[in-house]
């Protein structure tokens, strides 16, 4: 509850919006970045790198509960330092970062 | 940063670098350690934690003993120390009586700290040594390739136990608050922001302060253990893991079947080592002075 009395999710926020950056010799296919988003951002692609490892890519297309919003999970949890996020500079209207797993991470 | 070894590879643009990569010897990417290891998100933890309280980088320190962790000091752009079997934590401490500005860091395995260098922690602790130990705890002997190591849990199976484990594990944190570390919490690494700012508190303090992270060897441990893939391990830790700030250190023995136990479990002020050395050295004066 926020002060005017309403919850925070019925309110209208502007939310971040993230763009995924990936270093691609340094993925090793843990799929940690696909398992821990908390809005389903990435999927495992065909591209492989010069290993072998299949690299995750962003969703083409995604429903609006699938876009990037930057919360950088996908950062801090890869061990390979392959993968980070850059906030986008404009922001969008939409409800709040309120995902189903997003606390705590 | 240096590109001098880039081993016919093309460097990265500065644009192109994960913002780990201003702590990095990013020639040396990507990294010995297997996919999905916990090594990496600790030290990144570390490294943000370090970037919160704003440590000069020349004045941190990073011992590391033997083992998948070792490698870290090799890998990262600050002041490494790669010390013998066991013993980071003595190498740790001369750095830190004979430089005591400086900001030392032990980064080691379970196998490293608990095992061979079980006596140089109990002392470190015991003495209060002005250190931050943080131990990734994989739960065996993963570089060697999977042998029991003192912190595997009952019942787990590993290369020198086939038919399951029966030796009870150390309750680290237990250890470590018995022995009088000043700050004790345990953290898996994935809990990142959690860990992070652990980290970052621990930092802050003054004294022997501990932090368990529970890390997932997929390879070596969970492979034995029906916890092959990555997910596995981290459903589990994500899953059955409880946060009790404060708890009770007697009670966070990690066992099969039962919650893990996170948080910050202890915290208090007690007099550093080099505190109490330079206590006793007015304290000599004083006396030598009354003499005259």
């Amino acid at each position: 509850m926020n002060a005017s009395g309403k919850t925070l999710l019925t309110q209208r926020v502007k939310v971040s919006r993230g763009e995924i950056h990936i270093i691609e010799e340094r993925c090793k296919q843990c799929r940690l970045c696909i398992e821990l988003c908390p809005r389903e951002v990435l999927q495992e692609s065909e591209k492989v790198n010069e290993k072998g490892y299949h690299l995750p890519e962003v969703v083409e297309e995604p429903e609006k509960e699938k876009i990037c919003v930057s919360c950088g999970i996908c950062e801090v949890a890869c061990p390979e330092y392959a993968i980070w996020v850059r906030e986008k500079k404009e922001m969008h209207q939409g409800r709040g970062i309120y995902g189903k797993n997003s606390s705590n991470r | 940063m240096s590109h001098k070894m880039t081993r016919g590879k093309k460097p990265l643009l500065p644009q192109e670098l994960h913002p780990m990569d201003q702590w990095l010897r990013s020639e040396r990417m990507p990294h010995i350690w297997c996919a999905g290891c916990g090594i990496g998100p600790t030290l990144y933890a570390w490294v943000r934690a370090l970037d919160t309280v704003g440590i000069d980088k020349d004045k941190v320190v990073y011992v590391s003993g033997i083992g998948c962790c070792g490698r870290g000091s090799g890998y990262l752009d600050v002041d490494g120390f790669h010390t013998t079997h066991g013993r980071a934590i003595p190498f740790a401490t001369g750095i830190k009586l004979v430089k005591p500005d400086l900001c030392v860091n032990v980064i080691s395995g379970d196998g490293d700290i608990f095992s061979i260098g079980g006596n140089h922690f109990i002392h470190a602790c015991r003495r209060n040594v002005d250190l931050l130990v943080i131990c990734t705890n994989n739960f065996i002997y993963g570089m060697t390739g999977g042998q029991l190591a003192a912190t595997t849990p009952i019942g787990d199976y590993s290369t020198t136990t086939p038919y399951g484990n029966i030796e009870p594990p150390f309750n680290t944190p237990y250890l470590a608050d018995a022995s009088g570390a000043v700050y004790v919490a345990r953290w898996t690494s994935i809990h990142v922001r959690l860990l992070e700012k652990s980290i970052a508190e621990a930092l802050r303090m003054k004294g022997f302060r501990y932090i368990e992270v529970l890390s997932p060897c997929p390879v070596n441990y969970g492979r034995r253990n029906r916890l092959r893939e990555v997910d596995d391990i981290a459903k589990w830790f994500w899953q059955s893991s409880v946060i009790r700030h404060g708890a009770d250190t007697r009670e966070v023995q990690i066992e099969k079947g039962k919650p893990i136990i996170l948080g910050n479990f202890v915290k208090r002020e007690k007099l550093s080592y080099y505190g109490e050395l330079k206590k006793l050295e007015e304290k000599v004066k004083r006396a030598a002075e009354a003499k005259k």
